[in-house]
């Protein structure tokens, strides 16, 4: 993975110093708290309902043991024992007083971390496959190009003050695993006819209250022009984005008031002129990336596993992904124990994940967007080995992509933004699923819940989303259908009138009963959906 | 253009509303009052020009060679359309006075002057140590902006 050399360092040291005489300067009222605050954002600090709440950037998701044990360390000198796994790959402290956030940021510094652009209207951390570097099907590793990225997007002059935030995904196989075309900038990085690699844009994609799928306006970027294209979409951005209403200033509004064709035609015309201005980084810089990623030292082993041991078998089923060489796989580590909070890890079940690593990954771990954690690179004869130890510290949950590995946003516990709870839905659906035995019959089961419109729980792109609202000051959900994020993307539908906390669970349970009763084989939730539309479902639960 | 020190009591020179608090520029500053971008573009003789964030910086681009000084106006520190205007400008080869004006704060200084402005009126006076400190900011950088500044890229690869 990267490794900072010098000046990489020095930057991050140098936002640390700025970032110590900001706190000064407001405790000293040099600083009124809303000069602060956007400075302080940018820093990945916010104030949540309770206490202020630090959000680590984790760069496309990579991150080694050294890194993880820290992060582990920092939830139990800082915060009250725990960290949560962000939707966007990043880790965030809910209980962070903001007299240590410089101490947490220095401590951060000494592994190569920091919360630069956590949040803040500026280009926030590039987020990408949680395979990359190790599935079977993918065209390139896509982490050296969201690293030149990284580079290019960290204390951008021109985009410090966008219009509002601006999210990119980097993905390199057809496999969308990083919900690219939700994100401000989706770029796959794919092989044109003459077998050149290039990246195509999408651009123009989000949730929130306004969800979009970006279109795609670029085909093929070659790749000794790939920062200079994306200079000019965000400048058109930066000048023509709207600023006089903060819930029309994210991008995907001002691509669809001028069009893809017309947005397009002016990010062209400014790239065009950009190409002359020098901006791209020296070609060699991305060949010096490349080796970063490069594949460890695999050995061939065994091919298969013992499945003796059933529990041990399921795990495998469900929580492994096909890895490029034959004699390994990638281990998912769910952050989905039933009745648990999703996305949340102690500080010492983050260090035995770390420990884990080091033992059997190559020291290597990633986060993924559905807020698990990956091992990367396993060999397939240490996966009993592996999955032991996971299941001791209760990490062993073998629900990958099934009911119960649910995206849920902080919601009502903790933000200061939400209108309803998100966290104990989740844990109450996975515990009756869990109970009735039903996980494992639905299979394939996509459920995202987000606690206000903002989306963050991806309630867009559930197979089944549920969105929490305020109506007349009690807690109302949403029920959605036939949203997701990958390839297929689409925008989820909602079935009808809201429901109560148990009406809602209860509402999930239907649609799944529906979705058994008319399955056709091989289907998957949303597959089924797709060929029968709405009205089944519907009429199951509102009646005719 | 730019050199690192720069002129702090330029502004009691007193030739513009402004009051220019930070000065990298060794010319006599220009004496003329500002216009808007559509007064400039109407009437030829107007060497100094005052941008709004709504306006199209490129609508100067057919008069930079009689432009002395181009102000760039943040009503709220918020609104960075003023920093694309600048590099706009520099691009185009204008090598005038590109000034600050408005809610300029210590925090968008290191930004704004990698962006291409030479001149700074803050709307309020700004701590002169925290502002040098605050230009200092970056030893390296990582884009290629208006400053010339040789890339973190670049000297990788010298």
């Amino acid at each position: 993975m990267y490794k900072y050399d010098n000046y990489d360092q020095q930057m991050v040291d140098a936002r640390v110093e700025e970032f110590r005489g900001q706190a000064k300067r407001r405790l000293e009222g040099k600083l009124t708290e809303d000069q602060f605050k956007p400075l302080r954002l940018m820093n990945g600090l916010y104030l949540q309902l309770h206490a202020y709440m630090l959000r680590v950037a984790i760069p496309y998701g990579t991150l080694n043991s050294a890194q993880m044990s820290a992060l582990g360390d920092i939830a139990d000198k800082y915060d009250r024992g725990y960290g949560h796994f962000t939707t966007r790959q990043n880790i965030q402290y809910n209980w962070i007083k903001l007299e240590d956030a410089a101490d947490i940021l220095a401590d951060l510094s000494k592994v190569e971390m920091h919360a630069i652009q956590t949040s803040g209207n500026c280009i926030r951390n590039i987020s990408s496959d949680h395979f990359a570097g190790a599935t079977h099907d993918e065209l390139v590793d896509p982490r050296p190009y969201a690293e030149l990225l990284r580079q290019w997007s960290s204390f951008h002059p021109e985009f410090t003050y966008l219009p509002r935030k601006f999210k990119i995904a980097v993905i390199a196989a057809e496999k969308d695993r990083a919900a690219m075309r939700l994100h401000d900038i989706g770029i796959q990085i794919v092989k044109n006819d003459a077998g050149e690699i290039g990246a195509r844009f999408f651009v123009g994609g989000g949730m929130g209250r306004t969800p979009m799928i970006a279109p795609m306006i670029r085909d093929f970027v070659p790749l000794d022009q790939l920062v200079t294209y994306a200079e000019g979409c965000l400048r058109v951005y930066n000048r023509y984005g709207r600023r006089d209403n903060k819930y029309k200033a994210r991008i995907k509004i001002l691509v669809h008031e001028l069009g893809a064709e017309e947005y397009t035609r002016q990010v062209e015309e400014e790239f065009a002129h950009l190409l002359d201005q020098g901006v791209e980084p020296p070609r060699p810089e991305l060949e010096r990336l490349k080796p970063f990623f490069a594949d460890p030292p695999f050995e061939d082993g065994p091919k298969t596993v013992d499945r003796s041991d059933p529990d041990f078998a399921l795990w495998v089923d469900r929580n492994t992904h096909r890895h490029k060489h034959d004699s390994y796989v990638s281990a998912v580590i769910s952050l989905k124990p039933v009745g648990g909070i999703p996305g949340d890890a102690t500080g010492e079940q983050i260090r035995t994940m770390a420990r884990l690593a080091k033992q059997y990954s190559f020291d290597e771990l990633r986060v993924m967007h559905t807020q698990n954690i990956v091992l990367p690179h396993v060999k397939i004869a240490d996966l009993h080995a592996l999955w032991t130890e996971l299941d001791a510290a209760e990490l062993g949950a073998p629900n990958l992509d099934t009911i119960e590995d649910i995206i849920a946003c902080p919601g009502l516990d903790y933000c200061a933004l939400a209108n309803a709870r998100s966290i104990p839905l989740a844990q109450r659906i996975s515990e009756r699923f869990d109970k009735s035995g039903k996980t494992a019959e639905l299979g394939e089961l996509k459920l995202k819940i987000s606690g206000c419109i903002n989306a963050c729980g991806h309630h867009h792109a559930g197979h089944i989303g549920i969105l929490g609202v305020d109506k007349k000051g009690k807690e109302n959900y949403q029920l959605s259908l036939g949203g997701s994020e990958a390839e297929d993307v689409s925008l989820a539908k909602i079935t009808g009138p809201g429901f109560d906390e148990d009406g809602v669970i209860e509402a999930v349970e239907t649609v799944t009963d529906v979705y058994i009763a008319q399955r056709e084989d091989g289907e998957r939730f949303l597959d089924t959906y797709r060929r029968i539309g709405m009205s089944p479902f519907k009429e199951a639960l509102y009646g005719k | 253009m730019g050199n690192d020190s720069f002129d702090s009591e330029a502004g009691s020179l007193g030739v513009s509303p402004d009051e220019v608090q930070f000065r990298f520029r060794d010319d006599e500053v220009a004496d003329h009052g500002t216009v808007t971008v559509d007064a400039c573009c109407d009437q030829t003789n107007a060497t100094a020009v005052r941008i709004e964030p709504g306006d199209d910086a490129r609508a100067l681009l057919p008069f930079l060679d009689r432009l002395a000084l181009v102000e760039v106006n943040f009503p709220t520190f918020g609104d960075g359309r003023g920093y694309s205007a600048a590099r706009i400008l520099r691009e185009a080869g204008y090598t005038g006075e590109l000034r600050a004006v408005g809610d300029v704060l210590i925090d968008q200084l290191s930004h704004m002057r990698r962006c291409g402005f030479d001149a700074f009126a803050p709307d309020k006076r700004l701590d002169e140590e925290d502002a040098v400190k605050a230009f200092a900011t970056w030893d390296n950088v990582y884009q290629s902006a208006a400053d010339g500044r040789k890339t973190i890229q670049e000297l990788r690869h010298e």
